[in-house]
């Protein structure tokens, strides 16, 4: 009885300290998302002002939906865009920041800084940077006797714009991760590496790169996330225009629920997203963790 | 099994916990419904936003000060929301809530929709005790249009704009143009603005993003009718006048190239114009006052020029009052929306932001008179309201503009042609008007 007592009370011990952390668990993420399962299956929108029980007409309609598949096109492009470059960029950069000796805090802080600034203020830098006939980018093409290009309102030029400043905004928080994982690799592996006369490359290849695998996994699925997840700089630079030339899933979410109220088809949209940012995360840790070294 | 047990007994505390917390949340926003504190004051939410540049919410919040001095029974609490668009969201949340704000301006285009969702109160009933149709009448026909539906009053307008053509007169002279003569006609359009293009210098601009619509609206409006029925249960996309008028806004870059090519953004058509990029735009009268700090230059604001005839949408924010508050604070909130749109004060808050003012009357008051007499830019719009017309506002207000909107940015690139992108607008449109056509 005592021992049962003890366990008893060790177990209420934990519960308690779990209990703030699942309420807002409950609260916050598990309750939202059985709602918004729930309503993905119910026509909810301004005219059908009492919510009501329609299937998976929902999901029907997404699939005929043009605009759907053109921001889905969109995010996939947006993905392939930004995550493998951002990745391969913060890791250059980490790479080189490590090794400078002068001026490293310097180099790391220049490297970082984009991602200090807030969300709306980089968007209104980029959207300075961008704009033709006066902004920073014509100037600069005009030093190369190029034309004047309207990067944000040519469906051509907004997709790519948009990639490039995510790029930059994105390589320099990765690169601390990268960092971190630098410091952790053991300098002994290096020491030995040198005394064999390994040279700088084949050091990379066969040390630094393997034992930072770890750090880029965690890495490209948090940018992968992240180009699910932007929405501020659309809200600003562009509305996901010209003709949801830049849309991303997530804006179009947003503008379903607080353009449209179609609360029904927002919830339908969001299940799929959650969906597959599961699968994509599921895919990188159960696919990929069994080729990894873990030191 | 007794742990299992524990365990849920644990979380069904937590729960009840919870569930305690939100009905104390519950009863006290009762209370507040109520309509009184504990001082005996009637106190009112105001939601507003700001869509222009200036320091607009030092003059609410001095105007709502104002008020509250005058009626020491009444407090009103003024809520800065952002912009148009996230004042709606949070009206949106209070009212699912059960928790409306008791006054808020909204875009006078939200009609539609928060009649759908049954969230605001007719004002007939406030106006009819309170000077009736004299009050209503002495409002602008063209700011009316989008108050009333069937014969009820729904909003009050208050920070009201249309669209007007700013030009400048320095470049007007450098060209040999009569600076006192802007364009009236498309063709003069067309040919003052070639005449005016050079190096670096563009002849005209029109935006292209956020309120696309409401620039083809005024072409439209200019070439024949309006896009939308007074119920708002219909839209009018694809008539022959229609395409004429898609089709003249392209020429303008792609044929007569005196337009920037591709979407040309909202917020930076003006700053084009003060820079010198541009010798003319089409542009809100919001944004007169900022204009007329920031030109460097001699500029004008003219009608829009005509095709058939004149014409503008108006555009900007109105009162409107909600649902489920109690009948105290909703005689208080119209005694605030009276008190807001009151002539003088209209006309001074027209001197103040560049906003037209809202009623006949303001421009017979002393500070108006004034105004439009040092400047006189400032009449040009109320002088155009003559051909205002409704802003586009419809049911499933939101899907259709947008459709409109991405509709008009793909004729602008050149991904589409204009009857051909038109011609599918209005059936996508019409699918989603049909359930508001049964």
């Amino acid at each position: 009885m005592g021992e049962l007592r003890a366990k008893w009370k060790v177990n209420m011990y934990a519960w308690l300290l779990l209990l703030p952390s699942l309420i807002f668990l409950l609260l916050f993420t598990f309750y939202p998302v059985i709602q918004t399962f729930i309503l993905s299956f119910h026509q909810a929108d301004l005219g059908s002002p009492e919510p009501f029980f329609n299937g998976i007409d929902n999901y029907k309609q997404m699939l005929e939906d043009e605009v759907f598949w053109k921001v889905l096109t969109n995010n996939i492009w947006f993905a392939i865009g930004t995550v493998p470059t951002s990745v391969a960029l913060a890791l250059a950069m980490a790479l080189f920041a490590n090794k400078a000796l002068r001026g490293k805090s310097f180099i790391r802080t220049a490297y970082f800084y984009p991602t200090v600034v807030p969300m709306i203020a980089v968007a209104n830098i980029w959207l300075f940077i961008y704009t033709p006939e006066y902004g920073a980018l014509s100037h600069v093409m005009e030093w190369f006797g190029k034309g004047d290009m309207n990067w944000l309102g040519d469906q051509k030029n907004v997709m790519w714009a948009m990639i490039f400043m995510v790029i930059w905004k994105e390589a320099g928080y990765f690169m601390i991760f990268y960092l971190a994982g630098l410091q952790n690799i053991s300098q002994e592996l290096y020491e030995s590496a040198s005394m064999e006369g390994a040279s700088s490359w084949t050091v990379f290849r066969r040390i630094t790169f393997p034992l930072l695998m770890p750090t880029t996994m965690f890495v490209s699925i948090i940018a992968f996330t992240n180009s699910f997840k932007l929405v501020d700089h659309l809200v600003i630079m562009t509305k996901g225009g010209p003709d949801n030339a830049s849309n991303l899933l997530l804006y179009y979410i947003y503008e379903t629920a607080f353009s449209f109220w179609d609360q029904g088809m927002a919830s339908a949209l969001t299940i799929v997203m959650v969906v597959l940012l599961l699968l994509v995360a599921a895919f990188q840790f159960f696919g990929m963790d069994k080729k990894i070294h873990y030191n | 099994m007794r742990k299992v047990v524990k365990s849920l007994f644990a979380v069904v505390m937590s729960m009840s916990l919870i569930t305690g917390c939100s009905s104390g949340n519950s009863s006290s926003t009762n209370n507040a419904a109520q309509g009184a504190n504990s001082s005996g004051k009637t106190e009112l939410s105001f939601y507003y936003p700001v869509a222009v540049g200036g320091p607009l919410t030092k003059i609410v919040d001095g105007m709502a000060e104002e008020f509250n001095k005058e009626n020491p029974d009444i407090k009103v609490k003024p809520v800065y929301t952002g912009s148009y668009q996230d004042t709606t969201t949070k009206v949106q949340a209070a009212v699912q809530g059960k928790t409306p704000p008791d006054v808020a301006v909204m875009l006078s285009t939200e009609l539609h929709t928060m009649m759908d969702m049954d969230a605001i109160l007719p004002l007939d009933d406030f106006i009819a005790k309170d000077g009736g149709s004299e009050y209503v009448n002495d409002f602008f026909p063209g700011f009316l249009a989008n108050s009333q539906v069937d014969g009820k009053t729904y909003s009050i307008p208050f920070q009201r704009s249309t669209i007007v053509l700013y030009y400048n007169k320095d470049a007007f002279k450098e060209v040999g143009l009569d600076p006192e003569k802007p364009p009236t006609s498309w063709d003069e359009l067309v040919q003052y603005a070639a005449k005016l293009k050079k190096d670096g210098r563009y002849g005209v601009e029109i935006p292209s993003s956020s309120f696309t619509y409401w620039m083809f609206q005024a072409l439209a409006l200019q070439n024949g009718k309006n896009l939308m029925s007074e119920d708002g249960k219909k839209v009018f996309l694809d008539t022959p006048e229609n395409v004429e008028a898609l089709q003249f806004w392209v020429d303008l870059s792609k044929k007569h190239q005196v337009m920037p090519e591709g979407v040309n953004e909202w917020a930076t058509v003006p700053s084009d114009f003060l820079e010198g990029k541009t010798a003319m735009m089409f542009h809100t009268t919001g944004n007169l006052t900022n204009v007329k700090k920031s030109a460097k230059f001699d500029f004008g604001v003219a009608f829009l020029p005509a095709k058939k005839n004149y014409g503008s949408p108006t555009g900007g924010g109105n009162f409107y009052m909600f649902k489920g508050t109690d009948e105290k604070k909703q005689a208080a909130a119209w005694k605030f929306i009276r008190f807001m749109t009151e002539s003088k004060r209209a006309a001074q808050w027209s001197v103040d932001t560049g906003y037209v003012a809202t009623r006949k009357s303001a421009y017979e008051e002393e500070t108006m008179k004034q105004y439009v007499k040092d400047f006189p830019a400032a009449a040009v719009a109320r002088d155009q309201l003559e051909y205002g017309h409704a802003e586009l506002s419809t049911h499933n207000n939101g899907k259709v503009t947008k459709l409109l909107n991405d509709t008009l940015q793909s004729v602008i690139t050149g991904q589409s042609e204009p009857a051909e992108a038109l011609k599918k607008a209005q059936e996508e449109a019409d699918k989603m008007l049909a359930p508001f056509n049964k």
